[in-house]
């Protein structure tokens, strides 16, 4: 491809956890690979609807500080989601961006993506298909296993990302959306529930945890109240599934996310409902989370009701 | 076969096959794990087999608890359904720089190194399970006089390669990663091959490995 042909960016600064991510890899976990794919998948959802991309686009994903990029090339849109502040620079000067609305970039212009305020991850793409390769049928990178474009590393400066097909009948779109907070966790019970003290049970859904910093796309791990085993510290090593909160033997929780190991040894106390997860993953370190318990019958209708509120808000993209 | 059906949150199955870990209960979801995987039903997003549970993960969209159970459950296998079981030799090297533990394993099951290595090396492992990483297989059985405890603080790093034992497993870390598994030599085989998309492990469940020694030599020839 001849370089005035091309379509790029470069990355000026890669932020804290770049990748390119989109509804991630199924039915590999008995060989130890797990989802995968984005943290927030409503904000995914919102940013391909926004952009009139395929609902499985590859799109970019950044956690706190994210990527500064230049970009290279003829005209295209982009748009971000999520709680971000930016900036995009152009030759007319420097202005402050909105997430879930569009932008026209021209040649030389950059993007400045300062930060994703008080949540942790956001969402970047553009009207149009990034050139990324496919590993069992997606193009999400996970760093701890090293798979996915990229050698299955964060992105790093001085990267070019190549766009591969611009959508020319494009039209511009935007979303009013804030976003949505959460403070109260549900949780079902777990398999391992009376494994742990009476009082350990109650403190646990009375209580509140502090989300630690050794948290990532492998896992949140929190701090609080120590619950206390009365029962075993260990089980045989069984699957996981995301959202699973296991109880160290320390007496911490952590809580299983997207990037997770596949198999593990600690009792189950609860698992968060899916109709939470997208909005767990957005709460920073140091804030205080409660967990409240729900039925799996209600679980199953907060979920159908959170998949009918994000196609309400696709709706109202105009 | 299955003794029990529980939810693992709103969107997993929690199949219970007992308490026990032995190869008769680990075949029996091994099993059920392959045929329902050739079904290959609408809405399963993930089949996570252990040593006496498997785990099938759904997408709500699709199913409800209630109604996948019921499919789960309507299931049958018949008992003398063969395993598909291949024998695979694993090298391993058992160099000072590779066998990072072996002092450990010496002072802990009071045998001398040589000893623990030729009952390491006698006999056939049979594949529970593979994962926590991407193709780590979980073996057994080690003899009873072979068996001890995980490190007290596990390893912040565990080379890529090393062959490691505790309680009555042993297993072979594809990454590296942390463990605390007392490690006894090194493979300079891949175990896990990104590249192969089709069939990336070496080792699948049900597999039987028979580890072969080999000197330094040996494994720089074949790392070459």
């Amino acid at each position: 491809m001849k370089s005035k042909d091309r379509n790029y960016f470069k990355i000026l600064r890669a932020g804290i956890n770049t990748t390119y991510q989109d509804l991630g890899r199924n039915n590999l976990y008995h060989i130890g690979i797990p989802f995968s794919g984005a943290m927030d998948k409503r904000n995914f959802q919102l940013l391909n609807s926004l952009l009139q991309n395929d609902y499985n686009s590859p799109v970019i994903e950044f956690a706190y500080q994210g990527p500064h990029l230049k970009y290279f090339g003829k005209d295209i849109y982009f748009c971000i989601s999520g709680n971000v502040s930016f900036k995009i620079i152009t030759k007319e000067g420097v202005i402050d961006g909105n997430s879930y609305q569009c932008y026209l970039l021209k040649n030389d212009d950059e993007i400045d993506i300062r930060s994703t305020n008080k949540s942790v991850y956001g969402y970047f793409s553009i009207n149009g298909t990034f050139g990324v390769d496919y590993y069992w049928g997606s193009c999400s990178i996970n760093t701890q296993a090293q798979i996915g474009p990229n050698n299955g590393n964060k992105f790093s400066k001085d990267l070019e990302i190549e766009i591969i097909d611009i959508n020319n009948s494009f039209n511009k779109r935007k979303l009013d959306y804030l976003g949505s907070t959460i403070e109260n966790i549900r949780v079902i019970k777990g398999t391992n529930y009376d494994y742990f003290s009476e009082t350990s049970q109650n403190k646990f859904f009375k209580e509140s945890f502090k989300i630690t910093k050794l948290s990532d796309r492998m896992g949140m791990r929190l701090e609080g109240p120590k619950i206390e085993n009365i029962f075993d510290p260990n089980i045989k090593s069984e699957g996981l599934v995301k959202g699973v909160i296991q109880i160290t033997s320390a007496g911490d929780p952590i809580i299983m996310l997207s990037d997770h190991g596949t198999i593990g040894g600690y009792p189950k106390i609860a698992t968060v409902i899916s109709a939470d997860y997208d909005r767990l993953v957005q709460l920073t370190p140091g804030s205080n989370i409660k967990f409240k318990d729900v039925s799996l019958e209600d679980a199953e209708t907060l979920y159908k009701l959170y998949q009918m509120e994000t196609n309400n808000l696709i709706s109202q993209i105009k | 076969m299955i003794k029990n059906i529980l939810n693992l949150g709103d969107a997993a199955l929690y199949c219970d096959f007992g308490s026990d870990v032995n190869q008769e209960i680990n075949s029996n979801v091994i099993k059920y794990f392959y045929h329902i995987k050739k079904l290959n039903l609408k809405g399963i997003t993930n089949l996570t087999p252990s040593y006496n549970k498997l785990i099938i993960s759904y997408d709500l969209n699709i199913h409800s608890f209630l109604s996948l159970k019921k499919k789960i459950e309507n299931i049958e296998i018949k008992e003398n359904n063969k395993l598909e079981k291949n024998l695979i030799e694993i090298p391993v090297c058992c160099d000072n720089n590779f066998a990072l533990d072996i002092k450990r394993v010496e002072n802990k099951l009071k045998l001398k190194s040589e000893i623990i290595l030729e009952k390491f090396f006698s006999k056939n492992y049979f594949c529970y399970m593979t994962g926590f990483v991407a193709g780590m297989p979980f073996l057994g059985d080690l003899n009873q006089e072979m068996r001890l405890k995980r490190l007290e603080t596990p390893r912040v790093k565990v080379p890529k390669g090393s062959v490691g034992i505790t309680e009555q497993f042993c297993n072979i870390y594809t990454f590296e990663t942390p463990g605390g598994w007392n490690i006894l030599g090194n493979t300079p085989q891949n175990i896990f091959d990104t590249s192969n998309q089709s069939n990336p492990n070496l080792v699948n469940p049900g597999d039987t490995i028979k580890f072969c020694r080999i000197t330094l030599d040996q494994y720089n020839e074949i790392k070459r």
